[in-house]
């Protein structure tokens, strides 16, 4: 037999899924855990992306794994104070907090949401009563066999929210999900499955953050399977600012129905290794989908964005722009997909991804993928990669600006352009601050 | 005030300024004159401290200080203002916006207090009114979609913020019509005193119309050939460029 990629770590996880299914209680004869077992199947009969991969050409995080985890054992306890779970959070945020401490849900720290038309439960809780929304949805979206990553959070589906938003229901308060790990004693390692439905006409705000405190590395993965019903509007949050141990692994997957729109925004401020799959279908008329992302790096942090726009239906629309501002010895991956079927005529389909690379050890691969199958199109795409503008540093210089504030302005202007689509003005300040601290170091 | 002697300088390998020599007191405006590719720009550059030209030659002193040995932001809090030939655009970052950091970092550096918005405001409002500039414009990303005439407007506005003592207008007359001339000269007048010095590089006479010289110098060939009063632009002006090229040329 062929050897597959990423043995070690299949070995580590074989131990680790027995201990996992012990832990079930009872539950193991559910329709969820029947859906684990084929995922795990099919991971260890896979095994992770080898080097060859096409998906993970330019991220090989099968051996970022191997290299740096060890995977055999329970995560350690819990034992965050207060003050640094809550220093992970968005000050001055209103919103319905929800908080997982090393990855299970904490109803002492997570808001008893009374709010009507939307209903936010443990993950956990819904596997457990057979609830018809994590059903119907676990395993639909994101499809285990086609990313060993999403047959690794498959196999190990247990903590995460389900999120029901009744038809009709506006949600003024963005909802927030905090990911708080303890890696002060040991390795961290866990992973996280959230389903959202979004009914018609509903109208949310969902925020997705991961922390890691301590010194020891942390490996997540998180995976949502997001269903925006007709002509609703969501909009969906992404902020990384992890440590530079924290590798993390954000696996967005998300169906529109009609005259739905939806936003996702991306924020990569920090991390060690960083994969976001972004996938939308837009499977009916008159949709609206928005991509927009930013990467801010330096040090040895490494963001790999993968993005499908996937047309299927006639007459809709999808918006990409991403931006990266690149220091150190910091890597950017960008690769956005653009597929337009044949039954998508009149789609306006466009996408732009720019880089800045400060420093010369900083790299960049950007790759657009337009694949287009209907005749009846508008579709546009642009990559860029260069230094900054030296005329324009030289004309904020003859002004009397020195040079690092010059630079800090222009390249702040930069990334404005993706900082101004956020419309929620507590996230983009928070934003905007961590972003101009980094800009004038 | 400013002190050019022996100034040689080049780009890629290619000699453009080929011993320049150059004095300018406080009070004095100069114009420089010149047919296309004489060094103008060049010369206006190298002063304002662009780092893609080499100095393989010569020395520049302003206000008794080694001006080559500083940085073009140095230069810039130092008193020295460049007006350029061709403003560039620069998306997302607006006049104003990068205006008030100017202003207080030319504050600082000559140990005063930075301004408050509201006095930031106060000084905006003053200087727009001396150009004859619109808020608005200012609130836009730098020159994008500006017409020629405001590009222009906008550089001398910057002058009347940062009120320099030796500013240097690059061709500021060329594409603007009779009455932004007008403007642009009444700016540069009202902002010129016995301590602050111009000079006022143009291809034509019709700005030493309105901003008058004390010397006129003409440059070619990377070399200052002529030195003479505002009388000297009207000979210009009569009889083109012609015979400082022949008498340049027989003389080289
Ligand atoms: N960046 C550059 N690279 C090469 N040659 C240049 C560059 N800038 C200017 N030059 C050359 O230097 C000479 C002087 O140009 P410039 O100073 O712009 O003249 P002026 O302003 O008097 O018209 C010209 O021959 C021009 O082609
Ligand atoms: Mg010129």
């Amino acid at each position: 037999m062929e050897k597959i990629a990423g043995q070690s770590i299949l070995n580590s996880l074989e131990t680790q899924f027995e201990a996992f299914e012990k832990g079930l209680n009872g539950q193991s004869q559910s329709a969820a855990h029947a859906v684990r077992k084929e995922a795990f199947t099919s991971l260890m009969n896979s095994g992770f992306p080898g080097p060859k991969s096409e998906e993970y050409k330019f991220t090989n995080f099968t051996k970022a794994v191997e290299k740096n985890f060890e995977l055999n054992a329970a995560n350690a306890d819990f034992g965050l104070s207060n003050t640094q779970v809550s220093g992970t959070q968005i000050q001055g945020l209103d919103a319905h907090k929800i908080v997982f401490l090393n990855g299970v849900y904490s109803s002492d720290l997570s808001d008893n949401i009374q709010v009507e038309g939307l209903k936010v439960e443990s993950l956990a809780e819904g596997f457990k009563s057979n609830s018809a929304l994590s059903q119907e949805n676990f395993g639909t979206k994101a499809k285990f066999a086609e990313d060993a990553f999403v047959a690794l959070n498959t196999a190990f589906s247990q903590h995460g929210v389900t999120i029901e938003i009744a038809d009709k229901a506006v949600i003024e308060k963005p909802i927030v999900l905090y990911f708080i790990g303890d890696s002060s004693k040991a390795e961290l390692s866990y992973h996280i499955r959230n389903i959202v439905v979004a009914g018609k006409f509903s109208q949310a705000t969902i925020i997705e953050k991961f922390d890691t405190v301590g010194e020891h590395k942390s490996f997540t993965t998180s995976v949502n399977e997001i269903s925006v019903s007709e002509s609703a509007h969501l909009r969906f949050f992404k902020i990384e600012n992890d440590t530079e141990q924290a590798y993390h692994i954000s696996n967005i997957h998300a169906s529109q129905g009609a005259n739905s729109n939806f936003k996702v925004f991306t924020f990569s401020l920090n991390g060690a290794m960083i994969r976001n799959n972004l996938n939308v279908k837009l499977q009916a008329e008159g949709i609206e989908t928005y991509m927009n992302g930013l990467y801010l790096l330096d040090g040895k942090t490494h963001v790999d964005n993968h993005t499908v726009a996937d047309h299927m239906m006639p007459n809709c629309y999808s918006n990409e722009l991403y931006k990266g501002i690149m220091d150190g010895s910091s890597k950017g991956v960008f690769n956005g997909k653009i597929f337009v079927r044949p039954d998508a005529q009149k789609t306006n389909a466009f996408q732009s991804n720019k880089n800045i690379l400060i420093s010369d050890r900083a790299t960049v691969n950007t790759k657009p993928q337009l694949e287009i199958w209907a005749d009846d199109v508008s579709c546009s795409h642009g990559c860029t990669t260069g230094q900054l503008d030296m005329d324009a540093l030289f004309y904020l210089r003859a002004r009397g600006i020195p040079r690092d504030k010059a630079l800090a302005i222009l390249l702040k202007a930069f990334a404005n352009d993706v900082l101004e689509t956020v419309e929620n003005e507590a996230i983009k300040e928070y934003l905007a601050a961590i972003i101009e601290t980094r800009l004038e170091k | 005030m400013l002190s050019i002697k022996n100034l040689h300088a080049r780009i890629e390998e290619k000699e453009i300024l080929r011993g320049i020599n150059l004095e300018i007191k406080p009070g004095e405006v100069h114009a420089i004159m010149g047919p296309n590719g004489s060094g103008k720009s060049t010369l206006a550059s190298v002063l304002a401290g662009r780092e893609d030209y080499e100095v393989t030659e010569g020395s520049v002193e302003f206000l008794g200080k080694d001006l080559l040995e500083m940085e073009a932001d140095f230069r810039a809090r130092e008193g020295l203002f460049l007006a350029f030939q061709y403003p560039i655009e620069i998306p997302g970052v607006s006049t104003t916006n990068f205006m008030k950091t100017a202003v207080n970092q030319i504050r600082e550096h000559h140990g005063e207090k930075a301004l408050d918005a509201v006095s930031f405001l106060k000084l905006m409002k003053e200087k727009m009114k001396l150009v004859e500039i619109d808020q608005a414009l200012l609130s836009r990303s730098l020159n994008e979609g500006f017409s020629g005439g405001e590009k222009k407007r906008n550089e001398i506005f910057q002058m009347a913020m940062l009120e320099p003592k030796l500013a240097i207008l690059d061709e500021t007359d060329s594409g603007l019509d009779i009455d932004a001339l007008k403007v642009v000269a009444h700016g540069v007048n009202t902002l010129k005193n016995k301590d602050n010095a111009t000079i006022v590089v143009t291809h034509y006479q019709r700005l030493l119309d309105y901003i008058v010289p004390d010397f006129v110098h003409v440059l070619y060939n990377g070399r200052i050939v002529k030195s003479g009063t505002k009388e000297l632009a009207l000979e210009l002006e009569a009889r083109g460029y012609d015979w400082i090229k022949e008498e340049a040329d027989a003389t080289a």
